[in-house]
């Protein structure tokens, strides 16, 4: 018992900064508020009623929630190799369409086929998009930030050309036809637009956290991402693992994608993702860089954004508010978390 | 049925430079901070910021020098902001700019929204008059552009035939010595790093005072990133970012007149420059390296 509440109080204690970090945010989202002549207790109780209040709410909360958590995952596997891929939207867009290509593309096919394909697709694509800067850093040592930076512009473009050309449904909007029917993951929480991406995505960090603390894989990439010349006179191949970081990174920033296509709006639409990329990278920091954190922390941007709409209705404060929240959490958690991760490092160099 | 050589103009060559100014001040702003050792990826945020601030003070003020004087300002304090939280809090730095660009875009839509009932565009304001001067491509701009030719040659000036300039780079290639040696390297990079932002700004307000005459919303469009791109391009010299710079606004300009012929999907022309830069990195023109690691310098 005494065991169990030490480390309950330790676990608060790691978690304290994030909390610290998240009310100090809001409470400057207040200051803005109140200049500008809105309530911010109105405000904030109109999103946390719009967010959680009913099974409705929840629901958006956590169809918000799913492709950030899929993004945020992305961009954490990643970091633990040392790797900053901020290319996480471009991933995600390009799953998307090839989700969205396999879903149109295949006719007759048993859901039971037509879906693993057609994620299949997703994770493969964006998988290709990580490759690329994975390339680009281990033979020609372009920096991982600048060429998946660029890489993000290459896909808009594309999946844009692709949406707006040769793949282009008839009417004015730019979208493809819709998915086949067998290519649909089922809504799980209807009426809302909640579907099965959130089960995998779920499932993916629980896998996550296992693969980095108990698998051979896991060790190298923190290994790498800790150290990188100890790594490597370790006998690691640490270009191997940069590479393959960098693609299961891409994959699952691919996979949700995939989600958004099959399960939200089932078909591409362009400009469907409002920065899920960004928000990951935002959650995944907020989260600790931990993967169960970052399921806490899609949550709480989730409901961010579900919240937000209910707000803007209600009290007609602009929905523009949650980014400037997004941001000030991302001002507040980047100083002392990181502060807090060298501290670790120094500690760690001064025990070896 | 027009033709390719329609487009082929001296108009087209007039709204290279207009189209370049921006990249080329926010990549001017890029090469500054990065030769000081910070990343900034924040420049888009910043502009955007910018573009808006100027705005607001043409509108209150009816003076649009007043509104660029706000837009540098702006881009200043995001800039100082950066500085902050990467040099003094150590915070990293791509985390920082991109909370900036994330801020930037949602600060301006929403101060939109207050003060002009739309997130979508504000209202018209008194934006720069443009200089009459009778000649082809250079003549009739806005000031803003001939600005962008003294930016670039001063920039080139200070870092690299000054001793301020000389300090900047030692600071940013090798903190520990410009330390040793008495230089506060605090200090320069703080400059630095503002004076990114103030640059930046100057991009911004060229967007919304120089070329519009209003602001709109997301106007910036991943220029940050393009100047970027300009400034890898021209490997973090002043004078070859701003050569990418009006290579990158031209393929603007000329995707403008495409799009409106019809003849190629403006995509392809859009994607150039972030191919090209990674062309540039895989080494195919000359070797790239960046002038510093980056690191946070922790003084002994």
């Amino acid at each position: 018992m005494e065991q169990l509440l030490g480390k309950l109080v330790f676990e608060i204690q790691r978690v304290l900064p994030q909390i610290i970090a998240i009310l100090t945010a809001f409470l400057a989202g207040a200051v803005v508020l109140l200049a500008t002549g809105y309530s911010p207790l109105n405000a904030y109780s109109a999103m946390i009623r719009g967010a959680f209040g009913d099974v409705f709410g929840i629901g958006q909360t956590l169809t918000q929630a799913s492709p950030i958590l899929f993004t945020a995952l992305a961009f954490l596997f990643a970091f633990k190799c040392g790797l900053f891929n901020i290319g996480t939207e471009g991933q995600l867009l390009m799953g998307a369409f090839a989700t969205a290509l396999v879903g149109i593309s295949f006719h007759g096919l048993p859901a039971f086929i037509h879906i693993p394909v057609a994620l299949l697709a997703g994770a493969f694509a964006g998988g290709l998009w990580g490759f690329i800067p994975a390339i680009l850093k281990t033979r020609f040592r372009a920096h991982e930030v600048i060429t998946t930076m660029m890489l993000n512009y290459i896909a808009l473009y594309l999946t844009g050309y692709m949406v707006n050309y040769p793949y282009k449904a008839p009417g004015w909007v730019s979208q493809t036809v819709p998915i086949e029917k067998s290519a649909e993951l089922p809504r799980i929480l209807q009426p809302t637009q909640l579907s099965a991406s959130i089960v995998i995505v779920v499932l993916l960090a629980v896998i996550m956290q296992y693969i980095l603390r108990r698998t051979t894989l896991g060790y190298q990439v923190r290994a790498v991402g800790s150290n990188l010349s100890v790594a490597e006179s370790s006998g690691i191949n640490t270009r191997r693992v940069m590479i393959l970081s960098l693609v299961l990174s891409g994959a699952i920033a691919g996979l949700g994608g995939s989600g958004e296509i099959m399960g939200v709006h089932r078909r591409f639409i362009e400009g469907f993702s409002p920065g899920y990329g960004w928000d990951g990278l935002a959650v995944a920091l907020v989260g600790g860089l931990h993967p169960i954190g970052a399921l806490l922390a899609a949550v709480l941007f989730g409901a961010i954004r579900s919240g937000g709409m209910v707000m803007t209705r209600t009290t007609g404060v602009p929905l523009d508010l949650i980014n400037v929240l997004q941001s000030l959490v991302i001002f507040f958690v980047a100083v002392p978390m990181l502060a807090r991760f060298l501290k670790r490092r120094e500690f760690k160099w001064r025990l070896s | 049925m027009a033709t390719l050589l329609d487009i082929i103009n001296v108009g087209l060559f007039a709204a290279t430079l207009r189209m370049a100014t921006p990249i080329a001040f926010a990549s001017l702003g890029g090469i500054f901070s990065e030769r000081a050792g910070i990343i900034n990826v924040g420049l888009e945020g910043m502009m955007l910021t910018s573009a808006f601030a100027g705005v607001v003070v043409s509108y209150f003020t009816g003076n649009p020098w007043l509104g660029v004087f706000a837009s540098m300002i702006a881009g200043g304090l995001l800039g100082l902001l950066h500085a902050l939280l990467t040099v003094k809090f150590r915070g990293d730095q791509i985390v920082s700019g991109t909370g900036i660009n994330i801020f930037a875009m949602g600060f301006t839509a929403y101060m939109c929204q207050i003060i002009y009932g739309s997130r979508g565009a504000s209202a018209s304001v008194k934006g720069l008059d443009v200089i009459p001067i009778p000649l082809p491509i250079i003549g009739n701009h806005t000031p803003l552009v001939y600005f962008m030719f003294a930016a670039a040659i001063l920039s080139h000036i200070v870092l690299f035939k000054t001793p301020i300039g000389l300090r900047i780079r030692a600071v940013g290639e090798r903190p520990a010595a410009a330390d040793t040696a008495g230089i506060d390297v605090y200090r320069i990079k703080y400059i630095c790093v503002t004076v990114s932002g103030m640059l930046a700004g100057l991009g911004g307000a060229f967007l919304s005072l120089g070329h519009l005459n209003l602001f709109a919303w997301g106007m910036t469009g991943g220029r940050g990133f393009i100047a970027l791109a300009a400034m890898i391009f021209g490997s973090w010299m002043p004078l070859g970012a701003f050569g990418a710079s009006l290579l990158f606004g031209f393929a603007d300009a000329f995707q403008m007149r495409l799009q409106a012929l019809g003849l190629l999907p403006p995509q392809f022309i859009l994607a150039i420059p972030y191919i090209l830069t990674i062309a540039v990195l895989l080494g195919f023109a000359r070797k790239v390296t960046p002038p510093s690691d980056y690191k946070p310098y922790l003084k002994e």
